[in-house]
C-alpha cells in the first residue's frame, strides 16, 4: 500500500494532504508516526489536489514527516456473537483483557437506511417496571425514547433501571443490551459496569467506552460502532437489543468541534447545520423489519446544557425521536425518585403498544386521565402561594391533592421496585378515586363501572 | 423518470473533481442547471445545481461515500422528473419516485445506493376506456380516456404542454402505460405515460379564488379556523405537540377525493404507522380503504438529504397531475422545516453566503414558490380541480420567530398554532384557539350559511369571544382565584371550559370520535350555546353559580362525541337539561 509524506496542514482533527492519487470519499486512513504507532482517521472532503482527513484520535504527535496510507476502503467493523460480555474501547478495541473479536462479518459502520416499506410496525410493550414509564410514556420495542436529563440528576440510575428490568411480559425471546458511553467519566463507567455485574447483565451486554479523557472525534465513531453491533444482534442473530447511548450531549460537542475545525459554517450555537441529519441518522436505526424476529429499541442519554430543553442537541434530538422522557430537577430536589415529570413526557409509539390484549384496555385513557389532572393540580400551586389554600373551590382543592398524591405515590418509586403493569394501573385508578366521578371526564362510564374501586369494591361484595 | 429538454443529445462524459458528502464537482461535462446526472461508475442520480466556469456542482441523490475523483459523470441532459399514469395511487415512494416496495424486492430491507426502479410499473395492463373519437380536436391537456385505477378514476389526458390536434385513432382495452393509446392526425402518439419535470408547475387555464371548505372532521379545523379547497395552511410546533397526528388525520379525513402525504425528513417508524393503518382504514364516502386514494412519499432523515429536497417538488407535481383530472387534492407535508435544512445543508456545502440562521437567501422564494402551486383551478380540460397544501412546520425550540416560520405565515392563509402547554395537559387536538386564525372564513360564509345552518357563523363567532373572554378573565383568577369574579363571569369560565373540553377537544384514537361532521360539530356546538343562555337568565333570576354548574346534564353532554347515532341522545340530555333549569329557577 503506498504511503504518502504529503501532509501540508494539521488543524485541530483535520489533516490535509496533497497530491494524491484519487482516493475515494469516506475511505478509511491509517496515519504512520516516527514511533511506528497507527491512527486512525476518514476522508471527509477529496479532490485531485487535496484530501482533508478527520482523524478519530488526538492529532498529538503528527507531524508533515507523517506518514499516510488510504485503506482503499471505507469503514467496516468486525462483529460476531463473542462480542456478548465484551468490553470495547470507544474505537471498537478490546480493553477487557480478552482476545481480538473473531469477526463473522465485516460491516460498514454508518449503516443504510431501513427501507420504510420494510419496517415492521413496533408494537410489543416493553415493560420497564417505572409507573411514570410504562403507565404514562409506554415504552415499545423498536422505538427510540430518550432521557432528557441535567447535570447532576440521576438519569444514569433511570438508564440502568430500564436496562435490569425492561422485558416483554410473556415473551421468553433473547434479549441484549448495546452500551456506548461518550466522554463520561471513569467513575461514572464504573458505575455503569459494576451494575451489569452486580445484576449478571454483562453477560448480555456488549459494552463500548469513550471516557472523558479519550479523543473527542472518537466519539462520532463509537455510537456508530455500538449500533452496528446492534443491528448486527438484531437482524442477524435474531435478538431484542436494547442500545442505551450516553451521552448524547458530548457526542454533539464533538460534531461541533470538527465542524468548527472545517471551518464551516456554523448552525444555531455553533452547531453544524447538518447535526438533524446527522443525530437522524443514529437514531433512525432503531426499529425492527417486517417479517424477523429482531428489534432495536435505543435509549439515548442527554444533559440537556442549563436544563434547557429547547437547547438545539435536546431540540433536534426531540423532533427525532418517538417522544423523551425528561428527568426533572425540582422532583429530584423534593427527594422523589426517579425525578420523572411527564408533563413533558411523551411516549409517540405508546397507543401502538397498549390496550387491549396488550396492556389493559382502560390504559389510554386512565393515562390521559391522570395527565389532565395531575397538570391541572401543577397550575393550581402557583395560584395557591398568591391566594392561599382556603380560596380554592372543593375541585381545585382536590386537585392540588391529587398532585402531590401523584408525585408521591405514581411517580415515586424504589431502585430496585419492578412494577407490573397491574399494578401501575391499579394504582393510578386508586389515585383518581380521590376526585369526584364526574371529573373523570376523559374516561367513558363502561370503564369507570368496571375498574374504579368504588365500583370494584361493589362488585367484589356481590 | 426524466424529460427531454431542447438540448437533449449525446453527452461528451465529464470527470469528477472533487467529493465532499452529497455535494461533488465535476469538470468538463456539458451541462444546463438542474440536468439530471450520473455520478461515478455507479451511475448515483445527481442534479446540476450550480455551474461555475468549467466546474459543475452536482447535488447526489444517494451516499458517496466510495466515490474518487477521475470517476465519470455523464449528463442524461433531461431535467428531474416525474412519471405519471396510472398506477400512481396505493404507491409509496423515496423523495425521487422509486417505488419502495420495488426497492425491497431489488435490494432488500436496507436501502443501498446505484438501484434505479420506474416510479410506475411498466408491465402491467390497465383497461383504457376512451372519452373521444377520430376526428376530435383535443386541446392540451384534454382528457382522451378513462382508466379505473383503484375505486378512483383515473383520467388519462393530452400532455399539457403540447400543440393542439385532431384525434386519428384512439384504442379501446388493455394496455400499458407505455402503449400508444391515441395517435394524432399530424402523427404524434400518445401512450398513456406522462413526465413531468419536478421543478415547473404544471399549467391551468385559470386560478379562482376558493370558496368551499376543506372538510377535515376535525371539529377545531373545521368548526374555527376553516381551510378551503384550494387553501394553503401551516401547521408549526413544537416537537410532541402533534403536528403529525394532526397531518395523518387530516390525510385520513379531508374530503378530498385524493391525498398526497409526503413524509419529508421524518421518522421511519411514523411512516411505517401511516403504511400500516392506512389500507385498513375506510374513507367515510367511499367506504373503500383510504390507501385507494393517496400516494405516499416517504424519505426519511435517515435517508439522503438531496432526495429529501426533491421530495416536496415530486409530490406536489403528482398533486397537480391529479387536479388536472378535476380532482380536489390534498398534500400535506410533513415537514416543511426538515425540507429547509436540506436546502441550508447542501447550501452550506457550496458554500453560499448564508441568510438568516444558516438558510439560504432564497429560502422565502422557495416556500412561497411552493405553496403558491396550491390553489383551486380551472383546468386546460375545462375542469375544476384543486390542490390544498398543509405544511407542518418544526421550529427549533418551539420558537416560531424562525426564518422557516415566518416565511411560511407570510403566505399561508391558515395558521394552525400548536402549543406544548396545550398538550402537556393531553388537550388534543393541541392548537391553541387564540393564536391560531384562519383567513377564508369570509370566504366561506355563504357555504356554512346553506349547507350547515344559517346560524352557524352567528355561533362560531360567539364561541371565540367566549373564549377569548376567558382568556382576559384567566388572568385574574390567576391573581384572585375563581370566587372573586362576578357571578355571570363565573358563568363565562365554565361555558369556556366547556367549549374547550366538549368541543375543541377530540380523540383521534376513539372510533367515533375521531372523525366529526359539520352536523354534529353544529349540534354541540349550538347545545353548549343553549347551556349558556339557560345559565344566564338562571344566574339572573339568582341561582347561584355553584348550583348552575351541579346541573347534571352538562356532564351528559360530555359523552355525546362519543357517540355514533348521537341525536337522540342529545335530544334527551336538552331535555334533561330544560327541566334542571326550571327547577332551579322556580325555586330561585
Amino acid at each position: 500500500m503506498k504511503e504518502y509524506r504529503t501532509i501540508s496542514k494539521i488543524a485541530g482533527p483535520l489533516v490535509f494532504v496533497e497530491k494524491t492519487e484519487p482516493i475515494a470519499y469516506g475511505e478509511l486512513v491509517n496515519i504512520i508516526l516516527a514511533d511506528g504507532t497507527t491512527k486512525r482517521g476518514q476522508v471527509l472532503d477529496t479532490s485531485d489536489e487535496l484530501v482533508v482527513v478527520q482523524i478519530f484520535e488526538t492529532t498529538a504527535g503528527i507531524g508533515r514527516d507523517s506518514g499516510v496510507r488510504f485503506t482503499g476502503e471505507t469503514i467496516k467493523m468486525p462483529v460476531g456473537r463473542d462480542m456478548l460480555g465484551r468490553i470495547l474501547s470507544g474505537g471498537g478495541k478490546p480493553i477487557d483483557g480478552g482476545p481480538d473479536i473473531v469477526p463473522e462479518k465485516r460491516l460498514d459502520i454508518n449503516g443504510a437506511a431501513i427501507n420504510p416499506y420494510a419496517r415492521g410496525m413496533p408494537a410489543d410493550f416493553i415493560q420497564t417496571g417505572i409507573s411514570t414509564i410504562d403507565g404514562t410514556n409506554t415504552l415499545v420495542r423498536g422505538q427510540k425514547l430518550p432521557i432528557f436529563s441535567g447535570a447532576g440528576l440521576p438519569h444514569n440510575n433511570v438508564a440502568l433501571q430500564i436496562a435490569r428490568q425492561a422485558k416483554v411480559p410473556g415473551s421468553t425471546e433473547n434479549f441484549a443490551v448495546v452500551f456506548a458511553a461518550m466522554g463520561i467519566t471513569k467513575e461514572e463507567a464504573n458505575y455503569f459496569m459494576q451494575d451489569f455485574e452486580r445484576t449478571g447483565a454483562l453477560e448480555r451486554a456488549v459494552v463500548f467506552l469513550n471516557l472523558a479523557d479519550d479523543p473527542a472525534v472518537e466519539r462520532i465513531i463509537t455510537p456508530r460502532l455500538a449500533l452496528t453491533t446492534a443491528e448486527y444482534l438484531a437482524f442477524e442473530l435474531g435478538m431484542h437489543v436494547l442500545v442505551i447511548l450516553t451521552d448524547m450531549t458530548n457526542y454533539c460537542e464533538a460534531l461541533r468541534q470538527i465542524g468548527a475545525a472545517r471551518e464551516e459554517v456554523p448552525g444555531r450555537r455553533g452547531y453544524p447545520g447538518y447535526m438533524y441529519t446527522d443525530l437522524a441518522n443514529l437514531y433512525e436505526r432503531a426499529g425492527m423489519i417486517k417479517g424477523q424476529k429482531g428489534s432495536v429499541t435505543q435509549i439515548p442519554i442527554l444533559t440537556m446544557p442549563g436544563d434547557d430543553i429547547t437547547h438545539p442537541i435536546a431540540d433536534l434530538t426531540g423532533y427525532i425521536t418517538e417522544g423523551q422522557i425528561v428527568v426533572n430537577r425540582d422532583l429530584h430536589r423534593k427527594g422523589i425518585y426517579p425525578p420523572i415529570n411527564v408533563l413533558p413526557s411523551l411516549s409517540r409509539l405508546m397507543n401502538l403498544g397498549i390496550g387491549k390484549g396488550k396492556t389493559r384496555e382502560d390504559h389510554k385513557k386512565v393515562s390521559d386521565q391522570m395527565y389532565a389532572g395531575y397538570a391541572e393540580g401543577n397550575d393550581l400551586r402557583g395560584l395557591v402561594a398568591i391566594v392561599g389554600k382556603d380560596a380554592l373551590s372543593e375541585r381545585d382543592r382536590l386537585l392540588l391533592e391529587f398532585a402531590d398524591l401523584f408525585e408521591n405515590r405514581f411517580v415515586r418509586q424504589g431502585y430496585d421496585e419492578d412494577r407490573s403493569i397491574e399494578d401501575t394501573l391499579n394504582l393510578a385508578w386508586d389515585l383518581l378515586a380521590t376526585l369526584p366521578v364526574e371529573q373523570l371526564t376523559r374516561i367513558d362510564r363502561e370503564l369507570i363501572n368496571k375498574y374504579h374501586p368504588k365500583f370494584r369494591t361493589g362488585a367484589k361484595k356481590e | 423518470m426524466e424529460v427531454k429538454t431542447k438540448h437533449a443529445k449525446e453527452q461528451k462524459q465529464g470527470v469528477l473533481k472533487r467529493i465532499a458528502g452529497p455535494v461533488v464537482t465535476a469538470v468538463n461535462l456539458d451541462a444546463h442547471m438542474y440536468d439530471v446526472v450520473k455520478v461515478g461508475k455507479e451511475e448515483l442520480m445527481g442534479e446540476v445545481i450550480k455551474i461555475q466556469g468549467d466546474s459543475v456542482i452536482i447535488q447526489v441523490y444517494e451516499d458517496t461515500a466510495g466515490i474518487r475523483p477521475g470517476e465519470p459523470v455523464s449528463n442524461t441532459g433531461l431535467s428531474l422528473a416525474v412519471e405519471l399514469g396510472p398506477g400512481l395511487l396505493t404507491s409509496i415512494y423515496d423523495g425521487i419516485q422509486r417505488p419502495l416496495a420495488v426497492l425491497v424486492d431489488k435490494m432488500g430491507n436496507f436501502i443501498e445506493r446505484g438501484v434505479t426502479a420506474p416510479g410506475l410499473s411498466h408491465e402491467k395492463k390497465w383497461t383504457f376506456k376512451p372519452l373521444v373519437k377520430a376526428g376530435d380536436k383535443v386541446e392540451p391537456g384534454a382528457i382522451l380516456g378513462e382508466v379505473q385505477e383503484t375505486n378512483i378514476v383515473h383520467k388519462v389526458m393530452l400532455p399539457p404542454n403540447v400543440k393542439p390536434g385532431t384525434v386519428k385513432t384512439i384504442k379501446s382495452g388493455d394496455y400499458t402505460i407505455d402503449e400508444i393509446i391515441c395517435v394524432l392526425e399530424d402523427g404524434r402518439e400518445y401512450p398513456m405515460l406522462q413526465r413531468w419535470p419536478v421543478r415547473v408547475p404544471r399549467p391551468v387555464k385559470e386560478k379562482m379564488n376558493p370558496t368551499i371548505p376543506l372538510i377535515t372532521g376535525q371539529r377545531i379545523l373545521d368548526g374555527l379556523f376553516p381551510i378551503a379547497k384550494g387553501g394553503t395552511a401551516a401547521i408549526p410546533g413544537p416537537f410532541g405537540s402533534g403536528k403529525t397526528v394532526t397531518q395523518q388525520q387530516l390525510a385520513k379525513w379531508s374530503d378530498a377525493e385524493i391525498v398526497v402525504y409526503i413524509g419529508c425528513g421524518e421518522r421511519g417508524n411514523e411512516m411505517t404507522e401511516v403504511l400500516t393503518e392506512f389500507p385498513h382504514l375506510e374513507d367515510p364516502k367511499s367506504g373503500k380503504p383510504l390507501m385507494e386514494r393517496t400516494v405516499l412519499i416517504a424519505n426519511t432523515s435517515n435517508m439522503p438529504v438531496a432526495a429529501r429536497e426533491a421530495s416536496v417538488y415530486t409530490g406536489i407535481t403528482i398533486a397537480e397531475y391529479f387536479r388536472d383530472m378535476g380532482y380536489d387534492v390534498s398534500l400535506m407535508a410533513d415537514s416543511t422545516s426538515r425540507w429547509a435544512e436540506a436546502m441550508r445543508e447542501i447550501s452550506s456545502r457550496l458554500e453560499e453566503m448564508p441568510g438568516e440562521e444558516g438558510y439560504p437567501a432564497y429560502l422565502a422564494a422557495r416556500l412561497s414558490e411552493f405553496y403558491e402551486r396550491a390553489g383551486l383551478v380551472k383546468t386546460l380540460n375545462g375542469a375544476r380541480g384543486s390542490v390544498s397544501v398543509i405544511g407542518a412546520v418544526s421550529p427549533p425550540g418551539g420558537d416560531f420567530s424562525e426564518p422557516v416560520t415566518q416565511n411560511t405565515l407570510r403566505i399561508v392563509k391558515v395558521f394552525w398554532a400548536l402549543d406544548a402547554k396545550l398538550s402537556q395537559r393531553r388537550h388534543f387536538p393541541a392548537i391553541n384557539w387564540l393564536n391560531s386564525y384562519s383567513l377564508y372564513l369570509e370566504a366561506l360564509h355563504d357555504y356554512y350559511d346553506k349547507e350547515v345552518s344559517p346560524e352557524w357563523n352567528t355561533i362560531r363567532s360567539w364561541a371565540m369571544e367566549i373564549l377569548q373572554k376567558e382568556a382576559e378573565l384567566q388572568e385574574i383568577v390567576q391573581l384572585v382565584g375563581s370566587d372573586a369574579l362576578p357571578e355571570s363571569e363565573q358563568v363565562t369560565i365554565e361555558v369556556a371550559r366547556m367549549i374547550r373540553e366538549i368541543f375543541l377537544q377530540q380523540n383521534a384514537y376513539d372510533a367515533v370520535d375521531t372523525f366529526c361532521d359539520m352536523k354534529k360539530q353544529y349540534a354541540m356546538m349550538k347545545a353548549i350555546k343553549t347551556y349558556a343562555e339557560l345559565s344566564y337568565s338562571a344566574q339572573l333570576v339568582g341561582v347561584s353559580p355553584a348550583q348552575i354548574n351541579a346541573v347534571k346534564a352538562k356532564n351528559e353532554l360530555a359523552q355525546i362525541k362519543f357517540i355514533k347515532d348521537y341525536t337522540p341522545e342529545l335530544a334527551k340530555i336538552m331535555k334533561q337539561m330544560d327541566d334542571e333549569f326550571n327547577t332551579l329557577r322556580s325555586a330561585a
